[in-house]
């Protein structure tokens, strides 16, 4: 109980931040931990280790981008749409690939093409105005997610943060979330089990799908404009499961934990040796170390103490 | 509709460019084959290999560095086989595949931090020479890449087909256990085919290096291509990586000229998902 209580002070502590600087750098956090949480649903309880979850981020950023330039429509209504993009994107792709009995490496590298796929696409096509990218308009006000006060944008990514925690916490305790783990642990026992394995990876991977597109549209109210690399580069699907491998991979607090070191080390090394590069290369040695020896990540290492002891 | 003499130059260009492709997918289907590795760091390694050649071009000939270049990848292969991957991997294939991520990260940044995030090329007095083929005006850099990238794949053959340690890798490639019995060190073996594979990488960077440029993301455009040639040509298989190599530089090239030059990248990734989902085991593959 104390630990809840203390992960609530911390998550709510920003608002009582005075320094719109700070309270960034806890949007920002919240928002990685969120991306990996949606990662973590397939990749982590599903061990659908994913390459290209971009894929879905990039569906709902020009999902979002579009619906609102060109069809004026709201974003509050655009993060359903949205969601309902991503979970089908999710949807086809894992029916397709989960059909074939693509698993494993196979999985990865085929959502890295279709990130990838969707790519070339929003660079050539015309309603995603190809490499230019699309310009949101600035309209601060609560129906646009827009907050002139960072602590507004916190709220939002922190109800999402919220709403992503409580899909990985059900999986925890599900009987759809138990059908997942013990396709991840053994798929041959799983199904032997009874266990559908084509469609429980498909809701699973539609799942995470449509809480990543959903960030998707947020990340444009909050930065107002998105490209091609922006939406469906590797570097996206890269952070994803970096927040939520080094974190503790299908574990509840894994992303949380991921996210606050990995952004811990990006600005304490900004501040430090400011050299692009510095950063991400200390996640890569971060990502080795863990799979070395940490297979649970920094959660699955607090979790082992007691069991051992 | 473009005319017959510009499709067939399309179709020449994208041979001559499938030649490195294939030569770079002959190191993953060799580390594929016997290690049952996905090396993800592929890209990442030709891209340390592309540098390496364009530090070297200061002294030498991209072209005279090629002997060094492929000694030097054999020998980073080796170490990082048997210093990191082999390791780290566990023999699972998530991990394995997670570990070599985490070296193409590594590596990438590093060159970033390194080199700056510039884009480097290197002048040679041959750079723009060309040669008259009937119709066609050839770039002389990419015919002779095309032609001791495919001298290089069948000595490469010849090597794991002729030699006794060519005989041991596939032993081991076949039979872990059964190799051992004979008196095989299958962990040895690891290091050397990782070690070829990635040395395949130190000679295809100095035949890209006349033509193409170096920069710490490059890595990333060779990644896709070569797991498209590695998949459709069967995981593993030789022959499969040199005419994949072929089909996927011609399907390239003319995806770019039938699709433009921006759509046309599509091909690739769509040719990888569909070999994938509808004919895992590629063109060669003994897998299904």
């Amino acid at each position: 109980m104390k630990v809840y209580l203390a992960v609530a002070i911390a998550a709510l502590s920003p608002f009582a931040l005075g320094s719109q600087f700070l309270v960034n750098l806890a949007v920002l956090t919240a928002f990685s931990a969120y991306l990996g949480q949606a990662w973590n649903i397939a990749g982590g309880f599903g061990g659908l280790t994913s390459f290209g979850h971009a894929v879905f981020f990039g569906t709902g950023a020009y999902l979002g981008a579009i619906l609102q330039t060109r069809f004026g429509l709201n974003p509050w209504l655009g993060l359903p749409a949205a969601a309902a993009a991503g979970g089908l994107v999710g949807f086809v792709l894992g029916a397709a690939v989960f059909r074939a009995g693509l698993r494993g490496s196979y999985f990865a590298l085929v959502t890295l093409a279709a990130a990838e796929t969707f790519r070339v696409l929003a660079n050539s096509l015309e309603i995603t105005r190809g490499g230019l990218g699309i310009l949101v308009p600035g309209a601060p006000g609560f129906w646009n997610f827009q907050f002139l006060d960072r602590r507004g944008s916190y709220a939002v990514v922190l109800a999402l943060l919220v709403l992503a925690m409580a899909c990985a916490a059900w999986l925890g305790r599900s009987r759809f979330g138990a059908r997942l783990i013990a396709l991840r642990e053994n798929e041959d026992a799983a199904a032997a089990l009874g266990v559908d394995l084509v469609r429980t990876k498909t809701l699973a991977l539609a799942l995470s799908g449509a809480l990543t597109a959903m960030g998707g549209v947020i990340y444009v109210q909050m930065f107002l404009y998105v490209d091609p690399t922006i939406a469906f580069g590797v570097e996206r699907s890269l952070e994803m499961l970096l927040v939520a491998m080094v974190g503790g991979a299908g574990t509840l607090w894994g992303p949380l934990l991921g996210a606050v070191v990995l952004h811990g080390i990006a600005d304490s090394t900004r501040v430090l040796i400011d050299k692009p590069g510095i950063a991400p290369m200390l996640y890569g040695v971060l990502l080795l170390v863990v799979i070395a020896f940490l297979p649970g990540g920094i959660a699955g290492a607090f979790r082992a103490k007691p069991a051992r002891a | 509709m473009p005319s017959a003499d510009i499709v067939i130059a399309a179709l020449v260009n994208g041979l001559l460019t499938g030649g490195v492709y294939a030569l770079i997918a002959l190191g993953l289907t060799l580390i594929y084959g016997v290690l049952h590795i996905v090396n993800f760091a592929h890209g990442s390694l030709l891209m340390v290999a592309m540098y390496g050649a364009w530090i070297l071009s200061a002294w030498m000939d991209p072209y005279v560095a090629l002997p060094l270049m492929a000694a030097v990848m054999f020998v980073v292969g080796w170490a990082l086989y048997a210093g990191v991957i082999g390791r780290i991997g566990r023999g699972d294939d998530r991990t394995i595949l997670l570990a070599t991520l985490g070296v193409a990260v590594v590596l990438d940044n590093l060159a970033l931090v390194v080199f700056t995030g510039d884009t480097r090329t290197i002048e040679t007095p041959y750079s723009f020479d060309m040669i008259e083929l009937g119709p066609l005006l050839l770039s002389t850099p990419r015919v002779i890449s095309f032609g001791v990238a495919m001298l290089l794949a069948c000595a490469l053959w010849a090597f794991m087909a002729l030699t006794d340690t060519g005989r041991a890798i596939r032993a081991v490639a076949k039979e872990k256990e059964g190799a051992r019995l004979v008196g095989i060190r299958p962990a040895r073996i690891f290091a050397l085919s990782y070690g070829i594979g990635i040395a395949c990488l130190g000679a295809a960077a100095c035949l890209l290096l006349p033509t193409f440029y170096v920069s710490p993301q490059v890595g990333n455009v060779f990644v896709l291509v070569s797991f498209t040639v590695v998949v459709l040509g069967g995981m593993g298989s030789f022959p499969g990586a040199v005419l994949g190599g072929l089909i996927i530089g011609v399907t390239e090239s003319l995806g770019g000229l039938f699709l433009g030059e921006s759509l046309g990248q599509i091909g690739i990734s769509l040719v990888f998902i569909a070999v994938l989902l509808f004919r895992p085991a590629g063109l060669f593959g003994a897998r299904a």
